[in-house]
């Protein structure tokens, strides 16, 4: 029942990579029981750095899921996104050799590209000598990296796709699947498994001004929190594959919902502080609109969740002009997780749509109750359970980026 | 740069082999111990870009300089150890 | 009613001089902007030619704060797009900025400044644990290069969609495919689009050495990028910027502005096959190509001109010469094709724009840009690729493709949007 005869894309597979879960139903557990992925950094010493907390994903052994002749020319992330597209499409059923030979495709956001990857390549051309750089470095830092593996992984020749929008890009790679399937592709293995966990990657995060400098993990990272004090990175994401609902009815596939409604705004130029947050306002307002939803017919909010005061008071604001003060639930499992770049607002919609499946809203950890200046409903201390039929997931980029995506149930 | 270890020594298929593993990984298909000798490189798993690699860690460990058409006539291990080791030789 | 994209407004910084003018006279003249590389020492490398901008920030119009805070890249997007929207006529900020996104191409960010950044944290090269304390306060916006997106969106007052798309080589075209979507499915009226990159440092000459992809003709740089000639030997790195106001056809036509050319059909592929590597029969190619033509309303007959994507490396050239062939069928051979990054080097996320560019300005003027260099014709690529100087003609339908690493492959159509098919 979408507007105009409209191509339905239901979400037919997931497969997830994240800092407290290695597959979908592990984090989902994870999540559910408030086990956080966020703990000290293992993977350098972080111990000269301001940031020593970091989402790392740690049981992923790569030699036993990515293939030999992948991991010399493999980033840690295209790793991760290996692995959780394998996981997304074995969880669909889909066989991508019985379509149409261009009828799937990729669709991938990245923020910093394979950037562990880049920094040990840039420190072998400046310490060694360009003889030292790997012949893998041409394409293996690069953000289209994760989109060609995977393409080439599972023979995918459709329309395939890289966005880059800093943490919105989680969304607008889904919205970007979307449109393809809109124009006649049949599936899209969809969705960021992101993140730059190295030493130089940490210096660009520190230089945002957004991070956390908390030292105690249940502490450092508490969007909507009185005492939220910054950012903590991490590292994962989510792959989805989006198919057309009728080739998904067709052959009997399990969906986990439609993605009904998706918007992307950008921010005026720095606006008044009681003024920010309308970019995003008008993106859900788009998303709810084209998903056909009134605001009072969703059931809870996937918040962007930054951390950091200005932006939470922003987010907090927009929800309680669309939705009214409390108006409905809002949640931030990433307090379990940490910032997972364009990553991160892929997992949500995971999220949601495991939500939407349990009738459950996991709650955001570590927070006792929102701040003052807060007037929203935020799901605290231990899962919210609800029948829930609509999910809005929020989420925004650096410099002004707004995305928003409005998943429903199947009745 | 010439800080590459200098060790001027013949290249053996198991010195090769232990390259190509680190350098560019092994088809789970393919047994690499065996006599690979005459077998292309594609059907050992290999593909133009593991073969750049190798051959510039060769010629970073071994010190020695192989040409930009090294790989134009190689199509098995026996081909690019013959290759290298008349660089090692003459080097 | 299908609403129609229309492109009304166009901005170059290219190789050489900077302006989409100036731009124009050197590949319609048939010169070369190839060089060896000036910008630094590249002595060290196997490959010491590109093709360089002889760009002054300033001149252009940028203040000295956006100069030390935006990337190479970010500058040259930046002064296309003042170009672009001057040529275009229209007001912006608009009065309703939400109509209004960007969608810009770029292939590896902000790769100079990054790398700059990183011999100064890293101490030229010693310390894995980058010393922090060492950066920049806009550091974070050098690795992410959705940041050279949100100085456009800002410089326009855009606030529709803004997206960057990176997808390697065809960042540019495939920038160009997304605004038509967005456009198309309402999401905005006016996209400013195209592609930058300016990718000529350290880093991008080691790793394109590695893999051998760009040409060792380090004696004769002029003559360097040589597509589809026989003695080709890798493609000559490039940079600059391209955009190209997109507009929907009745918003363009309420205005009276003048309209260049309909993007009437776009195909994207991937080829599934390897991150660098090609089929040799080009299929998926020809199937995007096929695809834009369809979406086009277009026989392969009407295409009067290909501008190819012509790379100068030895598979590539083979590559699409075979696609044009399965797509076009028998008029591949007597349609003009060819390669402009003969001329102006290959500038990974930014050429696309700069060919489509060129393609609008074969249309407004009759005249197809050469391929320079072009002597000894590769048996295998036996097409007419307009060899040496421009050829009048009359261009209607115009087809552009490109091709990258992690096997993108696209195909876009303009054609005039008076045209009796549509």
């Amino acid at each position: 029942m979408s507007a105009g005869g409209t191509v339905q894309a239901v979400v037919t597979g997931v497969g997830v990579a994240a800092p407290n879960g290695m597959g979908t139903e592990a984090y989902w557990a994870a999540t559910l029981a408030g086990r956080s992925g966020i703990a000290p950094t293992t993977r350098y010493d972080a111990s000269g750095y301001p940031l020593r907390l970091a989402g790392e994903v740690r049981d992923f052994d790569p030699g036993e899921h990515i293939p030999s002749r992948l991991l010399p020319q493999t980033d840690h992330g295209t790793r991760l996104s290996l692995y959780a597209a394998d996981e997304a499409l074995r969880d669909s059923a889909l066989d991508p050799g019985r379509l149409d030979p261009y009828g799937m495709g990729v669709a991938t956001a990245s923020s910093m590209g394979g950037f562990e990857f880049g920094q040990r390549e840039l420190q072998n051309l400046w310490s060694k000598g360009g003889r030292f750089v790997s012949a893998y470095q041409s394409f293996a830092w690069f953000y289209a990296v994760n989109t060609g593996q995977v393409s080439i992984r599972h023979g995918l020749r459709g329309s395939s796709s890289t966005v880059v929008t800093d943490a919105a890009g989680g969304l607008d790679a889904l919205g970007n699947a979307r449109r393809q399937i809109r124009k006649g592709t049949t599936a899209m293995l969809a969705g960021s498994v992101d993140g730059a966990l190295c030493p130089l990657g940490l210096a660009g995060q520190l230089s945002s001004g957004a991070m956390s400098t908390g030292s105690r993990a249940d502490r450092a990272f508490l969007p909507f929190a009185d005492g939220a004090g910054g950012q903590v990175p991490g590292e994962g994401g989510a792959f989805l594959v989006l198919e057309d609902a009728v080739s998904a009815r067709r052959r009997g596939a399990r969906s986990y919902g439609e993605l009904a409604g998706y918007a992307a705004t950008f921010d005026p130029a720095p606006v008044p502080s009681d003024q920010a947050g309308e970019g995003l306002v008008r993106a859900i307002r788009r998303a709810l609109r084209d998903a056909g939803t009134a605001p009072e017919d969703v059931d809870v909010v996937f918040a962007d969740a930054a951390g950091v005061p200005e932006l939470d008071r922003a987010e907090s604001r927009a929800l309680g002009e669309v939705f009214g003060p409390g108006g409905v639930p809002v949640t931030a499992p990433k307090s379990m997780t940490g910032r997972l770049f364009a990553g991160g607002a892929s997992l949500d919609l995971a999220t949601a749509l495991l939500a939407l499946r349990d009738g459950a809203i996991p709650h955001t950890a570590n927070v006792s109750r929102p701040g003052p200046g807060h007037p929203i409903d935020l799901v605290t201390g231990e899962p919210r359970e609800a029948d829930l039929r609509r999910a809005l997931v929020v989420a925004r980029g650096r410099g002004g980026f707004n995305a928003a995506a409005v998943v429903r149930r199947d009745t | 740069m010439s800080d590459a270890n200098t060790a001027v020594t013949e290249l053996s298929v198991e010195d090769l082999t232990s390259i190509m593993r680190s350098s560019a990984g092994e088809d789970e298909s393919v047994d690499l111990d065996g006599d690979i000798l005459d077998s292309a490189f594609t059907d050992l798993g290999y593909d133009s870009l593991a073969l750049l690699e190798t051959v510039a860690r060769i010629s970073r460990d071994h010190g020695v300089e192989l040409g930009d058409d090294v790989l134009d006539d190689v199509e098995t291990p026996r081909d690019l150890l013959a290759v290298v080791n008349r660089a090692i030789a003459a080097a | 009613m299908e609403r129609r994209i229309v492109i009304t407004g166009i901005g170059a910084v290219a190789p050489g001089k900077p302006g989409a003018k100036e731009y124009w006279e050197l590949i319609s003249n048939g010169r070369t902007a190839t060089r060896t590389i000036s910008s630094f020492d590249p002595a060290p490398y196997r490959s010491r030619v590109a093709a360089e901008c002889d760009f002054d920030p300033l001149a252009a119009g940028l203040g000295r704060q956006e100069v030390r805070r935006m990337d190479r890249a970010t500058q040259f997007a930046v002064a296309a797009a003042r170009e672009a929207v001057a040529d275009s006529g229209l007001d912006l900020p608009a009065d309703d900025p939400a109509a209004v996104g960007v969608s810009l191409g770029n292939a590896v960010g902000c790769t100079t400044s990054m790398e700059e950044e990183y011999t100064v944290l890293s101490n030229e090269g010693s310390d894995w644990l980058v010393d922090h304390r060492y950066a920049v306060p806009h550091l974070y916006d050098h690795f992410v290069p959705s940041s050279i997106a949100v100085e456009l969106a800002r410089l326009v007052g855009a606030q529709g969609p803004v997206a960057l798309v990176s997808d390697g080589c065809t960042s540019g075209l495939d920038a160009i495919g997304h605004a038509t979507d967005l456009i198309r499915e309402g999401s905005a009226d006016v996209v400013i689009s195209g592609g930058t990159d300016a990718p000529i440092s350290p880093i991008t000459l080691a790793c394109f050495d590695a893999i051998k992809a760009t040409t060792p003709r380090n004696d004769d740089p002029e003559h360097a990028s040589r597509p589809f000639d026989a003695t080709r030997n890798g493609l000559v790195l490039g940079e600059g910027a391209a955009v190209l106001v997109l507009e929907e056809l009745e918003h363009a036509r309420r205005r009276g502005a003048r309209i260049y050319a309909e993007v009437a059909g776009v195909g994207t592929r991937c080829n599934a096959y390897h991150m660098t590597g090609l089929r040799s029969d080009g299929a998926e190619m020809a199937d995007a190509i096929t695809h834009a033509l369809a979406e086009a309303r277009l026989a392969p007959e009407s295409i009067d001109y290909v501008n190819a994507h012509g790379s100068s490396t030895k598979q590539n050239d083979r590559h699409e010469t075979a696609a044009f062939k399965t797509a076009l069928g028998r008029h591949a051979y007597d349609v003009p094709v060819s390669s402009v990054k003969s001329m102006i080097g290959h500038s990974l996320g930014a050429i696309g724009a700069l060919e489509l560019v060129a393609c609008v300005l074969a249309m407004r003027d009759g005249l197809v840009p050469p391929t320079a260099n072009l002597h000894e014709p590769d048996p295998v690529c036996d097409l007419d690729y307009v060899p040496l100087r421009a050829r009048e003609a009359e261009v209607d339908n115009v087809l552009s493709v490109g091709s990258g690493f992690g096997g993108f492959q696209t195909a876009i159509v303009l054609a005039r949007p008076e045209r009796a098919a549509a």
